[in-house]
Protein backbone atom coordinates (compact mmCIF):
# COMPACT_ATOMS: atom_id res chain seq x y z
CA UNK A 1 0.00 0.00 0.00
CA UNK A 2 1.30 3.67 -1.03
CA UNK A 3 0.04 6.57 1.23
CA UNK A 4 1.00 9.67 0.59
CA UNK A 5 -0.53 12.83 3.39
CA UNK A 6 0.01 16.16 3.40
CA UNK A 7 2.49 16.37 0.57
CA UNK A 8 3.82 19.69 0.32
CA UNK A 9 6.23 21.20 -2.50
CA UNK A 10 7.43 24.70 -3.68
CA UNK A 11 9.95 25.11 -6.61
CA UNK A 12 12.04 28.17 -6.48
CA UNK A 13 10.50 29.22 -3.47
CA UNK A 14 10.97 33.02 -2.41
CA UNK A 15 12.05 33.87 -6.04
CA UNK A 16 9.64 35.48 -8.79
CA UNK A 17 9.54 32.05 -10.35
CA UNK A 18 8.10 30.57 -6.89
CA UNK A 19 5.96 27.70 -7.77
CA UNK A 20 3.65 25.65 -5.24
CA UNK A 21 3.14 22.74 -6.87
CA UNK A 22 1.71 20.66 -3.80
CA UNK A 23 -0.36 22.29 -0.85
CA UNK A 24 -1.75 19.38 0.62
CA UNK A 25 -1.84 16.41 -1.66
CA UNK A 26 -2.84 12.91 0.01
CA UNK A 27 -3.19 9.93 -1.63
CA UNK A 28 -3.89 5.98 -1.00
CA UNK A 29 -3.23 3.23 -2.96
CA UNK A 30 -4.78 -0.10 -2.46
CA UNK A 31 -2.19 -3.63 -2.79
CA UNK A 32 -2.73 -4.47 -6.37
CA UNK A 33 -4.25 -0.96 -7.72
CA UNK A 34 -3.54 -0.48 -10.97
CA UNK A 35 -4.59 3.91 -10.74
CA UNK A 36 -4.47 5.24 -13.55
CA UNK A 37 -3.57 9.68 -13.81
CA UNK A 38 -4.66 12.23 -15.86
CA UNK A 39 -4.69 15.72 -15.46
CA UNK A 40 -3.96 18.88 -17.01
CA UNK A 41 -0.61 20.02 -17.76
CA UNK A 42 1.42 21.45 -14.24
CA UNK A 43 -1.22 19.58 -12.90
CA UNK A 44 1.59 17.83 -10.67
CA UNK A 45 1.40 14.63 -12.21
CA UNK A 46 5.05 13.90 -12.98
CA UNK A 47 6.35 15.65 -9.62
CA UNK A 48 4.00 13.45 -7.98
CA UNK A 49 5.59 10.25 -9.23
CA UNK A 50 8.83 11.71 -9.15
CA UNK A 51 8.56 12.61 -5.06
CA UNK A 52 7.39 8.99 -4.52
CA UNK A 53 10.72 7.58 -7.11
CA UNK A 54 13.17 9.77 -4.94
CA UNK A 55 14.52 11.89 -7.77
CA UNK A 56 12.70 15.23 -5.46
CA UNK A 57 12.49 15.43 -2.33
CA UNK A 58 9.11 17.33 -0.90
CA UNK A 59 9.16 20.05 1.85
CA UNK A 60 6.32 18.50 3.89
CA UNK A 61 4.22 15.28 4.64
CA UNK A 62 4.98 11.80 3.87
CA UNK A 63 5.12 9.09 1.69
CA UNK A 64 4.80 5.46 3.44
CA UNK A 65 5.13 2.53 0.70
CA UNK A 66 3.99 -0.91 2.53
CA UNK A 67 4.52 0.46 6.01
CA UNK A 68 7.86 2.16 5.15
CA UNK A 69 8.19 5.85 5.12
CA UNK A 70 10.45 6.96 2.42
CA UNK A 71 9.59 10.49 2.41
CA UNK A 72 13.45 11.40 2.56
CA UNK A 73 15.35 7.91 1.88
CA UNK A 74 17.94 8.47 -1.04
CA UNK A 75 16.55 7.76 -4.64
CA UNK A 76 19.13 5.05 -5.07
CA UNK A 77 18.40 3.37 -1.56
CA UNK A 78 14.43 3.48 -2.73
CA UNK A 79 14.85 1.86 -6.26
CA UNK A 80 14.79 -1.36 -4.65
CA UNK A 81 11.29 -1.24 -4.09
CA UNK A 82 10.09 1.01 -7.09
CA UNK A 83 10.27 0.10 -10.79
CA UNK A 84 10.25 3.56 -12.78
CA UNK A 85 9.51 3.95 -16.78
CA UNK A 86 10.06 7.22 -18.05
CA UNK A 87 8.53 8.63 -21.01
CA UNK A 88 11.43 9.03 -22.81
CA UNK A 89 12.64 5.57 -24.42
CA UNK A 90 16.19 6.68 -24.55
CA UNK A 91 16.44 6.88 -20.54
CA UNK A 92 15.15 3.59 -18.99
CA UNK A 93 18.46 1.48 -20.94
CA UNK A 94 21.74 1.64 -21.27
CA UNK A 95 22.80 1.99 -25.20
CA UNK A 96 25.82 1.24 -24.88
CA UNK A 97 25.11 -2.42 -23.25
CA UNK A 98 23.49 -5.42 -24.70
CA UNK A 99 20.17 -6.11 -24.15
CA UNK A 100 21.04 -9.18 -21.20
CA UNK A 101 23.22 -6.77 -19.68
CA UNK A 102 20.84 -4.19 -19.05
CA UNK A 103 18.53 -7.02 -17.98
CA UNK A 104 20.95 -8.50 -15.48
CA UNK A 105 21.44 -4.94 -13.79
CA UNK A 106 17.88 -4.46 -13.46
CA UNK A 107 17.63 -7.81 -11.84
CA UNK A 108 20.18 -7.00 -9.05
CA UNK A 109 18.34 -3.96 -8.66
CA UNK A 110 18.53 -3.10 -5.08
CA UNK A 111 21.50 -5.19 -4.54
CA UNK A 112 24.77 -5.10 -3.44
CA UNK A 113 27.34 -4.81 -6.41
CA UNK A 114 29.92 -7.27 -6.00
CA UNK A 115 33.15 -8.93 -7.71
CA UNK A 116 30.76 -12.07 -8.56
CA UNK A 117 30.98 -12.10 -12.57
CA UNK A 118 28.47 -10.14 -13.98
CA UNK A 119 27.04 -11.77 -17.13
CA UNK A 120 23.99 -13.47 -17.09
CA UNK A 121 23.75 -17.74 -17.66
CA UNK A 122 22.16 -20.89 -17.13
CA UNK A 123 18.79 -20.72 -15.12
CA UNK A 124 18.93 -16.93 -14.98
CA UNK A 125 19.31 -16.77 -18.87
CA UNK A 126 16.78 -19.09 -19.80
CA UNK A 127 14.67 -16.60 -17.27
CA UNK A 128 15.54 -13.63 -19.57
CA UNK A 129 14.52 -15.44 -22.69
CA UNK A 130 11.07 -16.64 -21.46
CA UNK A 131 10.43 -13.15 -20.70
CA UNK A 132 11.52 -11.36 -23.49
CA UNK A 133 9.53 -13.90 -25.48
CA UNK A 134 6.41 -12.95 -23.73
CA UNK A 135 6.88 -9.18 -24.93
CA UNK A 136 6.12 -10.86 -28.92
CA UNK A 137 8.94 -8.51 -30.40
CA UNK A 138 11.64 -11.22 -31.24
CA UNK A 139 14.36 -9.99 -29.07
CA UNK A 140 14.69 -13.53 -26.68
CA UNK A 141 17.46 -13.92 -30.08
CA UNK A 142 19.00 -10.73 -29.85
CA UNK A 143 20.55 -10.83 -26.38
CA UNK A 144 23.71 -9.68 -27.26
CA UNK A 145 22.83 -6.46 -29.22
CA UNK A 146 23.36 -3.49 -28.12
CA UNK A 147 20.50 -1.84 -27.11
CA UNK A 148 20.72 1.72 -28.54
CA UNK A 149 20.44 -0.12 -31.92
CA UNK A 150 16.93 -0.92 -31.02
CA UNK A 151 13.84 0.96 -32.24
CA UNK A 152 11.70 3.89 -29.37
CA UNK A 153 9.43 0.69 -28.80
CA UNK A 154 11.32 -2.05 -28.55
CA UNK A 155 13.50 -0.05 -25.91
CA UNK A 156 10.39 0.76 -23.92
CA UNK A 157 9.58 -2.84 -24.06
CA UNK A 158 12.77 -3.48 -22.45
CA UNK A 159 12.21 -1.02 -19.96
CA UNK A 160 9.42 -2.43 -19.15
CA UNK A 161 10.48 -5.32 -18.49
CA UNK A 162 13.74 -4.18 -16.78
CA UNK A 163 11.27 -2.72 -14.13
CA UNK A 164 9.21 -5.81 -13.29
CA UNK A 165 11.50 -8.62 -13.72
CA UNK A 166 12.65 -8.26 -9.90
CA UNK A 167 8.81 -7.50 -8.62
CA UNK A 168 8.58 -4.16 -7.64
CA UNK A 169 6.63 -2.54 -5.06
CA UNK A 170 5.20 -0.47 -6.87
CA UNK A 171 5.13 0.54 -10.69
CA UNK A 172 5.49 4.03 -11.86
CA UNK A 173 4.49 4.17 -15.71
CA UNK A 174 5.42 8.18 -16.46
CA UNK A 175 3.74 8.45 -20.01
CA UNK A 176 5.39 5.80 -21.00
CA UNK A 177 3.94 5.80 -24.24
CA UNK A 178 3.63 9.43 -24.97
CA UNK A 179 6.75 9.51 -27.30
CA UNK A 180 5.65 6.04 -29.40
CA UNK A 181 4.03 6.41 -32.57
CA UNK A 182 -0.09 5.18 -32.17
CA UNK A 183 0.26 1.40 -33.34
CA UNK A 184 3.50 0.73 -31.11
CA UNK A 185 1.91 2.55 -28.47
CA UNK A 186 -0.87 0.35 -28.12
CA UNK A 187 1.41 -2.67 -28.36
CA UNK A 188 3.76 -0.95 -25.12
CA UNK A 189 0.07 -0.43 -23.31
CA UNK A 190 -0.89 -3.98 -24.45
CA UNK A 191 2.49 -5.52 -22.65
CA UNK A 192 2.11 -3.41 -19.93
CA UNK A 193 -1.46 -4.74 -19.35
CA UNK A 194 0.24 -7.67 -19.29
CA UNK A 195 2.91 -7.15 -16.92
CA UNK A 196 0.80 -5.51 -14.39
CA UNK A 197 -1.79 -8.13 -14.17
CA UNK A 198 0.50 -11.25 -14.24
CA UNK A 199 2.07 -10.01 -11.22
CA UNK A 200 -0.41 -8.06 -9.76
CA UNK A 201 1.41 -5.33 -9.51
CA UNK A 202 0.74 -1.64 -7.90
CA UNK A 203 0.84 0.77 -10.32
CA UNK A 204 0.68 4.30 -11.03
CA UNK A 205 0.59 5.25 -15.09
CA UNK A 206 0.18 8.75 -16.26
CA UNK A 207 -1.23 9.36 -19.24
CA UNK A 208 -2.59 11.94 -21.59
CA UNK A 209 -4.78 9.81 -23.51
CA UNK A 210 -8.09 9.69 -21.99
CA UNK A 211 -9.26 6.32 -23.52
CA UNK A 212 -6.54 4.61 -22.41
CA UNK A 213 -7.10 5.97 -18.76
CA UNK A 214 -10.45 4.59 -18.94
CA UNK A 215 -9.61 1.14 -20.86
CA UNK A 216 -6.77 0.12 -18.26
CA UNK A 217 -6.85 -0.47 -14.57
CA UNK A 218 -9.41 -0.54 -11.68
CA UNK A 219 -9.09 3.03 -10.66
CA UNK A 220 -8.90 6.52 -12.12
CA UNK A 221 -8.03 9.76 -10.82
CA UNK A 222 -7.94 13.33 -12.16
CA UNK A 223 -5.37 15.99 -10.49
CA UNK A 224 -6.02 19.71 -10.61
CA UNK A 225 -3.68 22.39 -9.23
CA UNK A 226 -1.76 19.59 -7.11
CA UNK A 227 -4.64 17.62 -5.36
CA UNK A 228 -7.06 15.03 -6.48
CA UNK A 229 -9.99 16.36 -7.54
CA UNK A 230 -11.87 13.10 -9.06
CA UNK A 231 -11.66 9.36 -8.02
CA UNK A 232 -13.42 6.97 -9.16
CA UNK A 233 -13.15 2.84 -9.26
CA UNK A 234 -14.88 -0.32 -10.09
CA UNK A 235 -17.72 -0.67 -12.51
CA UNK A 236 -18.40 3.38 -11.80
CA UNK A 237 -14.67 3.75 -13.66
CA UNK A 238 -15.67 1.29 -16.46
CA UNK A 239 -18.85 3.70 -17.12
CA UNK A 240 -16.70 6.55 -17.78
CA UNK A 241 -16.32 8.37 -20.88
CA UNK A 242 -13.91 10.23 -22.55
CA UNK A 243 -17.04 13.38 -22.99
CA UNK A 244 -17.67 13.00 -19.52
CA UNK A 245 -14.24 13.44 -18.71
CA UNK A 246 -13.46 16.41 -20.76
CA UNK A 247 -16.56 17.71 -19.38
CA UNK A 248 -15.04 17.10 -15.92
CA UNK A 249 -11.55 19.04 -17.27
CA UNK A 250 -13.64 21.70 -18.65
CA UNK A 251 -15.65 22.41 -15.34
CA UNK A 252 -11.87 23.28 -13.79
CA UNK A 253 -10.43 25.29 -16.10
CA UNK A 254 -13.35 27.68 -15.36
CA UNK A 255 -12.56 28.25 -11.94
CA UNK B 1 68.27 2.54 -38.20
CA UNK B 2 65.15 1.97 -39.25
CA UNK B 3 64.15 -1.03 -37.66
CA UNK B 4 66.09 0.43 -34.44
CA UNK B 5 63.73 3.22 -34.36
CA UNK B 6 60.67 1.07 -34.76
CA UNK B 7 61.71 -1.21 -32.01
CA UNK B 8 62.43 2.02 -29.55
CA UNK B 9 58.75 3.32 -30.77
CA UNK B 10 57.22 -0.01 -29.79
CA UNK B 11 58.98 -0.10 -26.35
CA UNK B 12 57.77 3.27 -25.49
CA UNK B 13 54.49 2.79 -27.12
CA UNK B 14 53.63 -0.27 -24.52
CA UNK B 15 54.41 2.10 -21.35
CA UNK B 16 52.17 4.64 -22.97
CA UNK B 17 49.44 2.04 -23.56
CA UNK B 18 49.33 1.95 -19.87
CA UNK B 19 48.71 5.17 -19.81
CA UNK B 20 45.61 5.13 -22.94
CA UNK B 21 44.13 2.36 -20.90
CA UNK B 22 43.44 4.87 -18.41
CA UNK B 23 42.43 7.41 -20.49
CA UNK B 24 39.84 4.87 -22.03
CA UNK B 25 38.42 4.35 -18.38
CA UNK B 26 37.28 7.47 -18.38
CA UNK B 27 36.87 8.54 -21.67
CA UNK B 28 34.70 6.01 -23.18
CA UNK B 29 33.84 4.31 -20.12
CA UNK B 30 32.70 6.81 -17.94
CA UNK B 31 32.50 9.27 -21.17
CA UNK B 32 34.63 11.75 -19.61
CA UNK B 33 37.71 13.48 -20.66
CA UNK B 34 39.61 13.41 -17.03
CA UNK B 35 42.28 16.35 -17.08
CA UNK B 36 43.45 15.13 -13.62
CA UNK B 37 46.36 12.73 -15.45
CA UNK B 38 48.63 15.75 -16.40
CA UNK B 39 49.17 15.79 -12.62
CA UNK B 40 48.85 12.65 -11.76
CA UNK B 41 51.44 11.65 -14.49
CA UNK B 42 54.17 13.33 -12.96
CA UNK B 43 53.58 12.39 -9.50
CA UNK B 44 53.60 8.56 -10.35
CA UNK B 45 57.21 9.45 -11.73
CA UNK B 46 57.97 11.69 -8.67
CA UNK B 47 57.00 9.78 -5.87
CA UNK B 48 58.41 6.36 -7.74
CA UNK B 49 62.23 8.11 -8.57
CA UNK B 50 62.05 9.89 -4.50
CA UNK B 51 61.45 7.01 -2.76
CA UNK B 52 63.80 5.01 -4.51
CA UNK B 53 66.65 7.04 -4.63
CA UNK B 54 65.91 7.30 -0.33
CA UNK B 55 66.77 4.10 -0.50
CA UNK B 56 63.10 2.09 -1.11
CA UNK B 57 62.25 -0.94 -2.58
CA UNK B 58 60.85 -0.26 -6.39
CA UNK B 59 58.47 -2.70 -6.00
CA UNK B 60 56.67 -0.87 -2.38
CA UNK B 61 57.19 2.68 -4.34
CA UNK B 62 55.31 1.76 -7.24
CA UNK B 63 52.50 0.67 -5.29
CA UNK B 64 52.52 3.80 -3.38
CA UNK B 65 52.54 5.57 -6.43
CA UNK B 66 49.97 3.53 -7.80
CA UNK B 67 47.68 4.03 -4.62
CA UNK B 68 48.70 8.03 -4.72
CA UNK B 69 47.16 8.06 -8.54
CA UNK B 70 44.21 6.74 -7.28
CA UNK B 71 43.73 9.19 -4.48
CA UNK B 72 44.48 12.14 -6.85
CA UNK B 73 41.92 10.85 -8.88
CA UNK B 74 39.14 10.03 -5.94
CA UNK B 75 40.16 14.02 -5.19
CA UNK B 76 38.61 14.54 -8.91
CA UNK B 77 35.59 12.29 -8.56
CA UNK B 78 34.62 14.51 -5.20
CA UNK B 79 35.06 17.53 -6.72
CA UNK B 80 32.34 16.46 -9.46
CA UNK B 81 30.16 13.70 -7.32
CA UNK B 82 29.84 15.79 -4.33
CA UNK B 83 30.50 19.43 -5.18
CA UNK B 84 28.32 19.46 -8.55
CA UNK B 85 31.85 20.46 -10.31
CA UNK B 86 31.80 19.90 -14.31
CA UNK B 87 34.11 16.93 -14.89
CA UNK B 88 36.69 18.96 -16.89
CA UNK B 89 37.03 21.50 -14.11
CA UNK B 90 37.03 19.44 -11.31
CA UNK B 91 40.06 17.83 -13.18
CA UNK B 92 42.23 20.76 -14.10
CA UNK B 93 41.60 21.97 -10.40
CA UNK B 94 43.08 18.81 -9.23
CA UNK B 95 45.86 19.25 -12.28
CA UNK B 96 47.31 22.43 -11.65
CA UNK B 97 47.25 21.25 -7.46
CA UNK B 98 49.25 18.31 -8.43
CA UNK B 99 51.82 20.91 -10.17
CA UNK B 100 52.49 22.26 -6.53
CA UNK B 101 52.26 18.80 -4.68
CA UNK B 102 54.93 17.43 -7.65
CA UNK B 103 57.52 20.01 -6.81
CA UNK B 104 57.71 19.68 -3.29
CA UNK B 105 57.81 16.02 -4.09
CA UNK B 106 60.95 16.85 -6.16
CA UNK B 107 62.18 18.95 -3.21
CA UNK B 108 61.98 22.57 -5.82
CA UNK B 109 63.57 20.72 -8.45
CA UNK B 110 62.44 20.38 -11.86
CA UNK B 111 64.10 17.12 -12.63
CA UNK B 112 65.14 14.66 -10.49
CA UNK B 113 67.56 11.85 -11.93
CA UNK B 114 67.33 8.00 -10.74
CA UNK B 115 70.40 7.32 -8.71
CA UNK B 116 69.59 4.22 -6.75
CA UNK B 117 68.55 1.27 -8.24
CA UNK B 118 65.53 0.89 -10.21
CA UNK B 119 62.51 -2.01 -11.05
CA UNK B 120 64.33 -1.47 -14.36
CA UNK B 121 67.65 -2.67 -12.60
CA UNK B 122 66.04 -5.34 -10.61
CA UNK B 123 64.56 -6.71 -14.63
CA UNK B 124 67.39 -6.18 -16.72
CA UNK B 125 69.62 -8.64 -14.33
CA UNK B 126 66.99 -11.11 -14.90
CA UNK B 127 67.95 -10.73 -18.72
CA UNK B 128 71.39 -12.33 -19.90
CA UNK B 129 73.83 -9.55 -19.89
CA UNK B 130 74.07 -7.62 -23.28
CA UNK B 131 70.64 -7.58 -23.93
CA UNK B 132 69.58 -3.96 -25.31
CA UNK B 133 66.62 -1.56 -23.21
CA UNK B 134 64.41 -2.23 -25.68
CA UNK B 135 63.59 -5.29 -25.59
CA UNK B 136 63.43 -5.27 -22.20
CA UNK B 137 61.12 -2.52 -22.14
CA UNK B 138 59.17 -4.54 -24.84
CA UNK B 139 58.83 -7.62 -22.56
CA UNK B 140 57.48 -5.43 -19.43
CA UNK B 141 55.37 -3.82 -20.76
CA UNK B 142 54.03 -6.80 -22.76
CA UNK B 143 53.49 -8.25 -19.52
CA UNK B 144 52.20 -5.22 -17.83
CA UNK B 145 49.59 -4.73 -20.47
CA UNK B 146 48.75 -8.20 -20.69
CA UNK B 147 48.30 -8.37 -16.83
CA UNK B 148 46.20 -5.18 -16.65
CA UNK B 149 43.78 -5.61 -19.76
CA UNK B 150 43.09 -8.88 -18.33
CA UNK B 151 42.23 -7.62 -14.79
CA UNK B 152 40.18 -4.77 -16.11
CA UNK B 153 38.53 -6.89 -18.58
CA UNK B 154 37.37 -9.73 -15.71
CA UNK B 155 36.57 -5.98 -13.49
CA UNK B 156 33.95 -4.51 -15.92
CA UNK B 157 32.52 -7.89 -16.54
CA UNK B 158 31.68 -8.14 -12.78
CA UNK B 159 28.01 -6.70 -10.97
CA UNK B 160 30.16 -3.77 -9.93
CA UNK B 161 31.92 -3.32 -13.34
CA UNK B 162 28.57 -3.66 -15.08
CA UNK B 163 27.42 -0.96 -12.70
CA UNK B 164 30.11 1.53 -13.56
CA UNK B 165 30.00 0.91 -17.04
CA UNK B 166 25.83 1.44 -16.77
CA UNK B 167 26.76 4.57 -15.03
CA UNK B 168 28.89 5.31 -17.86
CA UNK B 169 26.60 4.75 -20.02
CA UNK B 170 22.99 6.20 -18.96
CA UNK B 171 23.14 7.83 -15.40
CA UNK B 172 19.28 8.50 -14.77
CA UNK B 173 18.49 4.66 -15.44
CA UNK B 174 21.71 3.82 -13.50
CA UNK B 175 19.94 5.60 -10.09
CA UNK B 176 16.50 4.17 -10.94
CA UNK B 177 18.29 0.67 -10.79
CA UNK B 178 19.54 1.42 -7.32
CA UNK B 179 23.13 1.98 -8.60
CA UNK B 180 25.15 4.35 -7.00
CA UNK B 181 25.91 6.57 -9.59
CA UNK B 182 28.89 8.81 -7.39
CA UNK B 183 30.45 6.04 -6.01
CA UNK B 184 30.82 4.43 -9.64
CA UNK B 185 32.91 7.57 -10.77
CA UNK B 186 34.99 7.78 -8.66
CA UNK B 187 36.23 3.86 -8.53
CA UNK B 188 36.75 4.35 -12.05
CA UNK B 189 38.61 8.21 -12.06
CA UNK B 190 40.45 6.41 -8.99
CA UNK B 191 41.14 3.32 -11.22
CA UNK B 192 42.39 5.43 -14.31
CA UNK B 193 44.53 7.68 -12.51
CA UNK B 194 45.96 4.80 -10.71
CA UNK B 195 46.84 3.13 -14.26
CA UNK B 196 48.22 6.86 -15.17
CA UNK B 197 50.33 7.10 -12.10
CA UNK B 198 51.75 3.36 -13.00
CA UNK B 199 52.59 4.72 -16.13
CA UNK B 200 54.83 7.74 -14.92
CA UNK B 201 56.43 5.58 -12.75
CA UNK B 202 57.81 3.10 -15.61
CA UNK B 203 58.30 5.80 -18.15
CA UNK B 204 60.64 7.44 -15.40
CA UNK B 205 62.40 4.09 -14.93
CA UNK B 206 62.32 2.63 -18.46
CA UNK B 207 62.41 5.47 -20.31
CA UNK B 208 63.86 8.74 -18.76
CA UNK B 209 65.85 7.90 -16.26
CA UNK B 210 64.37 10.62 -14.32
CA UNK B 211 61.06 12.54 -13.52
CA UNK B 212 60.46 15.86 -14.85
CA UNK B 213 57.86 18.09 -13.25
CA UNK B 214 56.48 19.14 -16.62
CA UNK B 215 56.39 14.92 -18.03
CA UNK B 216 52.52 15.75 -17.84
CA UNK B 217 52.13 18.52 -20.14
CA UNK B 218 50.06 17.30 -23.02
CA UNK B 219 49.55 13.88 -21.88
CA UNK B 220 45.80 13.94 -22.63
CA UNK B 221 46.13 14.61 -25.72
CA UNK B 222 48.45 11.38 -25.96
CA UNK B 223 46.40 9.79 -24.47
CA UNK B 224 42.92 10.70 -26.85
CA UNK B 225 45.27 10.47 -30.10
CA UNK B 226 45.86 6.36 -28.60
CA UNK B 227 42.41 5.87 -28.20
CA UNK B 228 41.59 7.47 -31.40
CA UNK B 229 43.85 5.62 -33.35
CA UNK B 230 43.42 2.11 -32.11
CA UNK B 231 40.02 2.89 -32.59
CA UNK B 232 39.82 3.75 -36.14
CA UNK B 233 42.06 1.31 -37.80
CA UNK B 234 41.23 -2.02 -35.06
CA UNK B 235 37.48 -1.42 -33.97
CA UNK B 236 35.63 -1.60 -37.22
CA UNK B 237 32.74 -3.94 -35.57
CA UNK B 238 31.43 -4.51 -32.48
CA UNK B 239 33.85 -5.91 -30.25
CA UNK B 240 34.47 -6.88 -26.60
CA UNK B 241 35.81 -4.71 -23.80
CA UNK B 242 39.26 -6.68 -23.93
CA UNK B 243 39.62 -6.74 -27.66
CA UNK B 244 38.81 -2.51 -26.94
CA UNK B 245 41.38 -2.18 -24.70
CA UNK B 246 44.19 -4.51 -26.44
CA UNK B 247 43.53 -1.87 -29.82
CA UNK B 248 44.15 1.64 -27.96
CA UNK B 249 47.11 0.13 -26.46
CA UNK B 250 47.74 -0.75 -30.29
CA UNK B 251 46.87 2.76 -30.92
CA UNK B 252 49.57 3.83 -28.10
CA UNK B 253 52.40 2.10 -30.15
CA UNK B 254 51.49 3.31 -33.63
CA UNK B 255 51.54 6.58 -31.93
CA UNK B 256 55.00 6.50 -29.98
CA UNK B 257 56.48 4.82 -33.57
CA UNK B 258 54.94 7.84 -35.78
CA UNK B 259 56.72 9.74 -33.31
CA UNK B 260 59.91 8.18 -33.27
CA UNK B 261 60.06 7.91 -36.96
CA UNK B 262 59.28 11.32 -37.44
CA UNK B 263 62.04 12.69 -35.44
CA UNK B 264 64.56 10.59 -37.68
CA UNK B 265 63.99 13.12 -40.05
CA UNK B 266 66.95 15.30 -40.93
CA UNK B 267 64.80 18.29 -40.98
CA UNK B 268 63.42 17.50 -37.60
CA UNK B 269 63.77 19.10 -34.50
CA UNK B 270 63.07 17.77 -31.33
CA UNK B 271 60.50 20.89 -30.52
CA UNK B 272 58.40 20.30 -33.21
CA UNK B 273 57.20 17.26 -31.44
CA UNK B 274 54.13 19.13 -30.11
CA UNK B 275 53.49 19.96 -33.66
CA UNK B 276 54.05 16.78 -34.67
CA UNK B 277 51.37 15.40 -32.28
CA UNK B 278 48.96 17.89 -33.36
CA UNK B 279 49.10 16.86 -36.83
CA UNK B 280 48.38 13.16 -35.89
CA UNK B 281 45.63 13.91 -33.62
CA UNK B 282 43.63 15.66 -36.39
CA UNK B 283 44.29 13.36 -38.62
CA UNK B 284 43.03 10.42 -36.88
CA UNK B 285 40.30 12.49 -35.76
CA UNK B 286 39.38 13.48 -39.25
CA UNK B 287 40.05 9.49 -40.54
CA UNK B 288 36.11 8.59 -39.24
CA UNK B 289 34.39 11.65 -40.99
CA UNK B 290 36.72 10.61 -44.14
CA UNK B 291 35.44 7.53 -43.62
CA UNK B 292 31.66 7.72 -43.86
CA UNK B 293 32.35 10.02 -46.86
CA UNK B 294 34.24 7.58 -49.07
CA UNK B 295 31.74 4.88 -47.79
CA UNK B 296 28.83 6.73 -49.30
CA UNK B 297 30.46 6.92 -52.08
CA UNK B 298 30.72 3.34 -52.62
CA UNK B 299 27.80 2.68 -51.23
CA UNK B 300 26.14 5.39 -54.03
CA UNK B 301 28.34 3.20 -56.66
CA UNK B 302 27.12 0.08 -55.40
CA UNK B 303 23.51 1.68 -55.34
CA UNK B 304 23.92 3.06 -59.34
CA UNK B 305 25.36 -0.59 -60.11
CA UNK B 306 21.86 -2.43 -58.42
CA UNK B 307 19.54 -0.05 -60.56
CA UNK B 308 21.57 -0.53 -63.96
Amino acid sequence: MLKIEHLQKTFHPGTINENKIFKDLNLTVEDGDFVTVIGSNGAGKSTMLNTVAGSIIPDGGSIVLNGKDITTMHEVKRAKYIGHVFQDPMMGTAPNMWIMENLALAYRRGNKHTLKWGMPKGEELELYKTQLAKLGLGLEDRLTTKVGLLSGGQRQAITLLMATIKKPELLLLDEHTAALDPKTAAVVLEISDKIVKEHNLTTLMVTHNMQNAIDYGNRLIMMHEGAVVFDVRGEEKKKLTVEQLLHKFNELETF
Amino acid sequence: MIMATIQSGIAQGLLWAILTIGVFLTFRVLDIPDLTIEGTFPLGAAITVVLINNGMNPMLAMLICILAGAVAGLVTGILHTKFAIPAILAGILTQIALYSVNIRIMSDKATVALSADSFKTMITDLFPAGTSPNTISIVVGLVMCFIIIELLYYFFGTELGCAVRATGSNQKMARALGISTDTMINLCLAVSNALVALAGSLIAQFDYGSALVNMGQGTIVIGLASVIIGEVIFVRKERNFGFKMAAVSAGAIIYRTIIALALTLPWMKATDLKLITAVIVAFALAIPAWQAKTGRKKNSKKAAKEVE
